[in-house]
Formats: C-alpha cells, structure tokens, sequence
C-alpha cells in the first residue's frame, strides 16, 4: 500500500505540502531564473551551534529552504548501550549543553521507574529547584544571543550577569558549573550545602527584577518590536502538527505544560503560572521565554522553603543494591565496601522491560526512551529532543519571510545543536 | 482510550503504567489514523527503533523492586538469573503519542519487523514523524514507505551502515597505519 502525502495536510496550514520540513520554490510565485542559492552555516555565529541552512532567495525574500543537521552528531545513544547505567548518567547532561539537568533529570527518572525506586522527598524537591534554576540558565542563554543577533547587543551582558550567578549556585551545590552529574539514580549525589539556601533564596527574590530590567530594555525599543512581531508564524494547530513542545506551543496559543497537564516530580505541590501568548510569532516565543523565567524563580522560592524544612532528612534512598554506600562506611564495612565495588565495577542491573518519560526542560518536551534486558547497560536509550522537534518547524516560520528574519525566525526556536544531532 | 477499537492491534501491553499497543506493520497508516482521528492523539511525540539482534543470548538479573519488598528468589533476582523472553521479530519501530488536551494520555504503538522489511510511513498522518523516521532510517535502517524525502540526516550522506544496529562494528572505521601493506 503505496502512501501518497496529501496534498493539504488541512486547512489554513502553512506547513510545507510535499515534504513537511522542506520549502520548495513554488514557481507560480516566484521566477526560477532569479533564484540565488544561499548556504548559510553550518560555521555561522547565529545558527546557534552549527546549523546548515540551504535558502533559495528571490531578491531578498525567501523562496526555499531547508535545514541540514547532523554536523554535531555524536553517537550519544551508541556510547550509552556499551556504558553501565551509572558511567552512563554523565552522557545526556551533554546533549543539551545548556539544560543540562533536564537530562541527566529524564535518564535518571526513567532508570528509577524502571527499578521501582522511591526517591526520598528531599532529593525530589532538590531536583526540582536545580531543574528550575537550570530553566533560567537556558533561558538566560536563549535571550542573551537572540537579542544579540538582531542588534541588542548589551542585552548579552545583561542576561550573562544572572546567568553567572545561577552557575555559581551550580558550583556551589555540585562542584561543577556545568555538567554537573549531580543526580543520582536514588536521589543526589551529596546533601544540599549549608550555604546554599540563603543564596538560592536572594537568586530567587533578584530574579523577577532582573527580568523587568531586560524587558525595559526590549520591550519598549522599536526595531525590537519591528524585527520580532510578527514574523516567523506558526499557528496552533502547525504547531501540533509538528510534534512542538514548550515555549513553541505557548507562544502559539496553546496551553500545554507537563509541569501542570501531567505533573512529576512535586510539581503539583508547588505555586505556578503557565504563560501562554496567542500570536505565534517571534515576539510571543520571547514572552513565553520571559515570563517563565519569573515562574521558574517562584517555584526556586517555594522549593527552597521546603527544603529548609527537611534539613537533616535523607538526600538519597537506602538501598544498596543500585545506591553507592556513605563513603565512611567503606573503612568500617566489608558489606559495604563490596556493594561499592559491584556497583562501580559491574554496574546495578535494571529490571527487563521499556519506559517512557518525559519532562518539560527549558525547550520543551524531553523525553527519554529506556529498553533493559535486565543487563547492567541499557539495551537501547533514546532521548526525544525538544530542538530536533523545534527545528522541523523552519520551514513553515520562514515561509515568506526576508533574509534579515530569518535570523530572528531560527534564534527563536531556541535550538540547541547538541541536542538536534545527538 | 480502547485499545480494542484500534485497527490492527494484535497485543496491549500494560507494563510500568504505560500502555504498549503491538500493531501489526502493514496496518500502521490505519491505525496511526484512528487514533488520531477517533482518540485524539493529536501530537506524535517520537519515534524510535529497536534492535533486538541479540537478544536473550546473554542471562541476565536484577533486583526488582525497593528493599523492604525486594524477594531475592524471584526469577531473575540475585542468584537467580534468567534468559530475556525471545522476539520474533529483529526490528521494534516505537511510536510514542500524546493527547494535547485537557484529558492528557500517552499511548505506545509499536510495530515488529524483520530486517528487510519495510514499514508505511505515518507523515501524512503526523507531519512530525518527517525527521524522525529519517533518522530511524539513517540510524537503524528502517525504510519507511512513501515517506517523501528518505534520505540520511544525521550521518554524512555517503556513510555506510547504520550504526544503532547491533552488529555494526563498534570502532567501525577502518583505519590504515604507515608501514601497512
């Protein structure tokens, strides 16, 4: 049975006909002779990372486009199937470079519902506050070199600021200012500094007046205004369409947030607002990216006065199978000394069976798709990335848009190459 | 949802609170079909292969469930171990899907098939799955049928193999050394 691709795939959609993710030149609208070919990237400072996009220009509008991935493809699924469970935790953080913990976060979920490991409720609320801490992180990111793009260039030093003092944070808590292997399967590696919830507490309060500062500084200005509304369209239901996921949803119109629709970790306990913009367009992708900073830094608030009230209580669970023992229990114990060198060595062992879980990271929907035979190594990992999802919408943001917003067009769909290639 | 209503469900598997529709492949476009149209699973999430090349070859054990419930005699708990359950068929192509709505579900469909065999492609049905089976092909060599641009996407055009199976080389390319003849 032979599959002919409608020719509408339904009404009003902008998405491209013959092949979803590629623009062809449509020659009624366009003379063919007067088509120049454009190979912008895959070495561009805007293609965030190293994005290839081949645009067919008719003067300076775009005609034709598709993007070319790949250039950062790594094996990360490969490498993971020959690396224990516990080695292979360091693996997904390096995925999506910039929310990093939203990875290591879905791995480590998916080993533990896999095992059927409880997680001790400290451990919870730690990860939420460090998920959330991390959405700022890439959010920060996502602004600063957007803005630089289209011509705000002090924005950069503005979010870099704040972005430094959640990195701080991150070496405070971990050690490490990236990547920071902090998740265990079970609970965290090391209990919460002492000195942490203080400084947490002042990122949370100096948040939302940070982010009043960049929207002064944005919001207001004309040529920002010109070169992010309306441009890079994507309706509600193009979006669906497209399997997007977070902020490209929101700012489409659509109220969808797996914090709130199917939550995890506690994050029905906590207090928070879902921005959702109507108009798809760039402008409204950065409202999203804006306002949810000033959520993610209420939910850091809430987290950290529940923390504090379970200082002292257990930061990982105690179970010796699959959890490391203390460290000073290993001069004393030779039970424990043996678990520590099966663990390390061999590697625990995860119960046949395949899981899906998915949470909201910084982009969207990250998910993580986990076969075990009942071996020590995953039999196969795959990780559902927000940006490879968020860039198959290039071609209907662009379609009809000039060479100047397509800039603007590719920055807002937040991609993270590491991430799209894997 | 009722997975007895899906066109070409040969199994339902509930495991770990997830539901696993088994389709038969040469129904998928059918089934994908209704349970957008008739389900509401407006968004296909991803989509994965699996190669089972190799598996239960090895025993393998774990230890199920927390500590205070663990039974350590349980077939394929500590001491105990136990060959994987054997799949008839080499290749699983994993379609996870989701309902965007306020009654938000996720559903599994998996579709068996052996290597050679081809599967319908689900972009008419789901403009999404366009890069994903792209890479289900580039990457474990799946070939979707009437899907309009099947080319490699992430591994360079001229590449050969494709490297998620389970026997390619690991270490794969061949590397010659000065002073080799």
């Amino acid at each position: 049975m032979a599959v002919v691709p409608s020719e509408r795939i339904y009404e009003g959609t902008r998405i491209p006909a013959r092949c979803p993710t590629v623009l062809d030149i449509d020659p009624a609208e366009h003379e063919l002779d007067d088509i120049l070919t454009v190979n912008f990237g895959p070495n561009h400072p805007s293609t965030h990372g190293v994005l290839r996009l081949i645009v067919q220009l008719d003067g300076e509008h775009v005609a034709g486009i598709e993007a070319v991935i790949g250039y950062l493809h790594t094996g990360f699924e490969k490498t993971m199937e020959h690396k224990t469970y516990w080695k292979g935790i360091t693996y997904p953080e390096r995925i999506d470079y910039l929310s990093f913990q939203a990875n290591e976060l879905v791995f480590v979920l998916a080993i533990e519902k896999l095992l059927g490991l409880e997680t001790p409720e400290k451990a919870v609320w730690m990860r939420m506050c460090l998920a959330e801490l991390n959405r700022i992180h890439s959010h920060l990111v996502w602004l600063g070199t957007s803005a630089l793009e289209i011509g705000a260039i002090s924005m950069f030093w503005y979010a870099f600021r704040e972005r430094d003092m959640v990195l701080d944070l991150f070496e405070m808590v971990t050690g490490v200012r990236m990547h920071t292997r902090y998740f265990q399967v079970g609970g965290l590696a090391e209990d919460i500094p002492e000195g942490f919830y203080a400084e947490a507490r002042d990122l949370a309060r100096h948040m939302p007046r940070a982010v009043n500062d960049y929207e002064a500084l944005l919001d207001r200005n004309k040529i920002w205004l010109e070169r992010t509304k309306g441009i890079g369209l994507l309706s509600a239901a193009d979006a669906l369409a497209l399997g997007q996921s977070g902020p490209m949803l929101r700012g489409s119109g659509v109220d969808w947030d797996l914090r709130k629709a199917m939550p995890y970790l506690a994050y029905d306990e906590v207090d928070f607002d879902v921005p959702v913009y109507p108009n798809g367009d760039v402008y409204d992708r950065y409202k999203v990216h804006m306002d949810e900073m000033r959520a993610s830094a209420r939910i850091v608030a809430q987290c950290v006065t529940r923390l504090e009230e379970l200082r002292g209580a257990p930061w990982i669970a105690d179970d010796r199978k699959v959890v490391l023992p203390p460290r000073e229990e290993l001069h004393t114990s030779m039970e424990s000394l043996i678990h520590h060198f099966k663990i390390v060595t061999e590697g625990y062992r995860v119960p046949e069976g395949q899981v899906y879980v998915a949470i909201e990271s910084a982009r969207g929907e990250c998910g993580c798709f986990l076969v075990s035979d009942g071996g020590p190594k995953p039999w196969r990992v795959k990780f559902r990335a927000p940006s490879f999802a968020a860039l198959q919408a290039t071609a209907t943001c662009v379609r009809g848009t000039a060479i100047a917003d397509l800039i603007a067009v590719a920055a807002s769909l937040d991609p993270v190459m590491g991430d799209v290639d894997r | 949802m009722s997975p007895s209503g899906v066109p070409g469900v040969v199994e339902t598997v509930e495991a770990h609170g997830e539901t696993t529709l088994v389709v038969d492949p040469a129904r998928i476009v059918e089934a994908a079909t209704h349970l957008r149209d008739a389900e509401g699973f407006n968004v296909l999430v991803d989509v994965s292969a699996v190669d089972y090349l190799g598996w239960g070859t090895t025993k393998v054990a774990g230890y199920i469930g927390t500590p205070a419930g663990r039974d350590m005699h349980a077939p394929g708990s500590q001491g105990l171990e136990r060959v994987p359950d054997a799949k008839a068929k080499r290749f699983a192509v994993v379609y996870h899907l989701l309902r965007v709505s306020d009654a938000p579900e996720r559903v599994r469909v998996e579709a068996r098939i052996d290597d050679g065999e081809e599967i319908a492609s689900v972009v008419p049905v789901w403009p999404a799955a366009d890069w994903f089976e792209r890479e289900a092909f580039d990457l474990m060599g799946i070939v979707f049928r009437g899907h309009p641009n099947l080319v490699r996407i992430l591994m360079p055009e001229d590449w050969e193999g494709h490297p998620l199976r389970k026997d390619y080389p690991i270490g794969g390319e061949p590397v010659r050394f000065s002073g080799e003849a």
